[in-house]
């Protein structure tokens, strides 16, 4: 439940963000993320909020991490795996 | 360069940097010269030791237990029963996917589903805003359960006047306030812990410092690739060894000193700390968020006259049957101690609460294989 899963920012308005996520468009809210976040950043989302603006010189190891996570688990018992599903999930289905 | 490229080359699971920190961590025991309790508090990296088997990689005198670390397992049965009443009343109960099965002292919420109450599982607090919206007619409670990074997100929705129909019933618990327990607990010697980074994203590593210059063990603030938890008990036990009851971060990559500082003073402008019970373990002195007065209107428990007396049974039902989750929370006894665990308490029908949550240390262990420290079975 605290992973954290990053997503990149396709689209803003106002506090709501359209967020993808590994290829899912989730919307995602922006009140408590710690900086200004424009279209093309990433961000870790924590059921449905935007908890931190990923560094640009972080996006690739962390996106690499989560791809590696999900992979491994091939596995549908992997609970890791599921909470990171879990987290992806948060946040409205884009229309 | 792709993804695939890229952890290819990644650091966090390459074998020979794991021998090298099993090696780091072998001398730093060998110089402290006997054995050495450690704790983490946090489901996700439980999830990680038990996967990769990392106790197997251990040196034999470090011993490294879970605590309280799975928020819905530290929900109480009462406060259980509380969203079992008020779906039963006819109010639309919302709430997080392993909330559901978790028992109250008699009855969970999937029970009270069954019997015709109106629970939804949301996997945000905002969508609960949205059935809310969507039902002006109906009252909406969200269930809101978790640790402080989870209450961010109460706190934000209940600071933006969400709809009149809409209220909150917090179960949300304070994770700094249960480590004083156990530091405190005469039964467990814990020098040191691991702090649960994606949680001191919102808090900083800051927070830690106090509790570390109080009770005289070091804290290392630690991610959840198999390396990033090596590195860690490397890094604690170097603490322990030198006596230095200090706070490291080994996770600069994700936690910075302060943290999110616009999502902690949502928190605080929300909640405050009030004392509340954790299940099994103890009364926590400042160990739940309360809505602040200002958020009175919006607090469940104002607003619906929650009787729970219809869905409530006194004895403590789980205790009762044998089960030790209150033992394992608080890092006194694991999953192997229990009579229950893979006979009886199995995912498909939990006794306790460890077993109901993906987070719950008998859930992991059972789902990595039973006993996940590889030391123990050759």
């Amino acid at each position: 439940m605290c992973l954290g899963v990053p997503g990149k920012v396709i689209a803003i308005d106002g506090l709501d963000a359209t967020v993808d996520f590994f290829g899912v468009r989730k919307s995602l809210r922006l009140d408590i993320v710690d900086e200004p976040v424009q279209v093309g950043d990433y961000v870790l989302n924590h059921v449905g909020f935007a908890i931190r603006r990923i560094p640009p010189e972080e996006v690739q190891e962390t996106l690499a991490l989560f791809d590696q996570i999900l992979e491994v688990s091939g596995a549908k018992e992997d609970l890791m795996a599921a909470d990171v599903r879990g987290e992806m999930a948060a946040g409205k289905d884009q229309k | 360069m792709s993804n695939e490229d890229l952890f290819r080359q990644l650091k966090f699971r390459d074998p020979a940097r794991a021998r090298a920190l099993a090696e780091a961590l072998r001398h730093n025991m060998d110089a402290i010269g006997r054995e050495v309790s450690v704790m983490h508090v946090c489901g996700s990296h439980e999830q990680a030791i038990a996967r990769f088997g990392l106790r197997a990689v251990l040196p034999p005198g470090l011993e490294l237990i879970m605590g309280p670390g799975c928020p819905v397992c530290v929900t109480d049965g009462p406060e259980v029963d509380e969203a079992v009443a008020l779906a039963m009343q006819g109010v639309r109960v919302c709430t997080y996917g392993d909330m559901l099965r978790l028992p109250g002292t008699a009855r969970s919420l999937a029970d009270a589903q069954a019997d015709g109450g109106k629970v939804e599982v949301v996997y945000s607090i905002s969508q609960a805003v949205e059935l809310a919206q969507a039902h002006p007619e109906e009252q909406v409670v969200f269930l809101a359960s978790g640790f402080e990074t989870t209450a961010v997100a109460t706190a934000a929705v209940a600071l933006a006047s969400p709809p009149p129909n809409f209220s909150i019933l917090s179960v949300h618990k304070y994770v700094p306030a249960a480590m004083e327990i156990v530091a405190a607990s005469k039964e467990t010697h814990i020098e040191g812990y691991v702090a649960a980074g994606h949680a001191a994203i919102i808090t900083g590593w800051a927070i830690f410092e106090p509790f570390a210059a109080r009770t005289g063990a070091p804290v290392v603030v630690a991610g959840f690739e198999p390396l990033d938890i090596l590195a860690a008990l490397v890094k604690l036990t170097e603490l322990i060894r030198e006596r230095r009851p200090e706070v490291a971060n080994v996770y600069p990559r994700c936690v910075t000193k302060e943290g999110n500082l616009p999502a902690q003073r949502s928190l605080w402008r929300a909640f405050r700390t009030v004392t509340g019970r954790w299940r099994g373990i103890a009364d926590v002195p400042g160990g739940n968020l309360e809505l602040v007065p200002e958020l009175a209107a919006l607090d469940a428990r104002n607003r619906f006259r929650i009787d729970t007396a219809g869905v409530r049974d006194a004895a403590a039902e789980e205790e009762a049957k044998g089960c030790i989750c209150g033992r394992i929370m608080l890092g006194l006894a694991t999953p192997e101690h229990c009579a229950l665990f893979g006979t009886t308490c199995v995912p498909e029908s939990p006794v306790g609460a460890c077993m109901v949550s993906s987070e719950g240390q008998c859930r992991i262990w059972h789902t990595y294989g039973g006993v996940p420290d590889l030391r123990k079975v050759g």
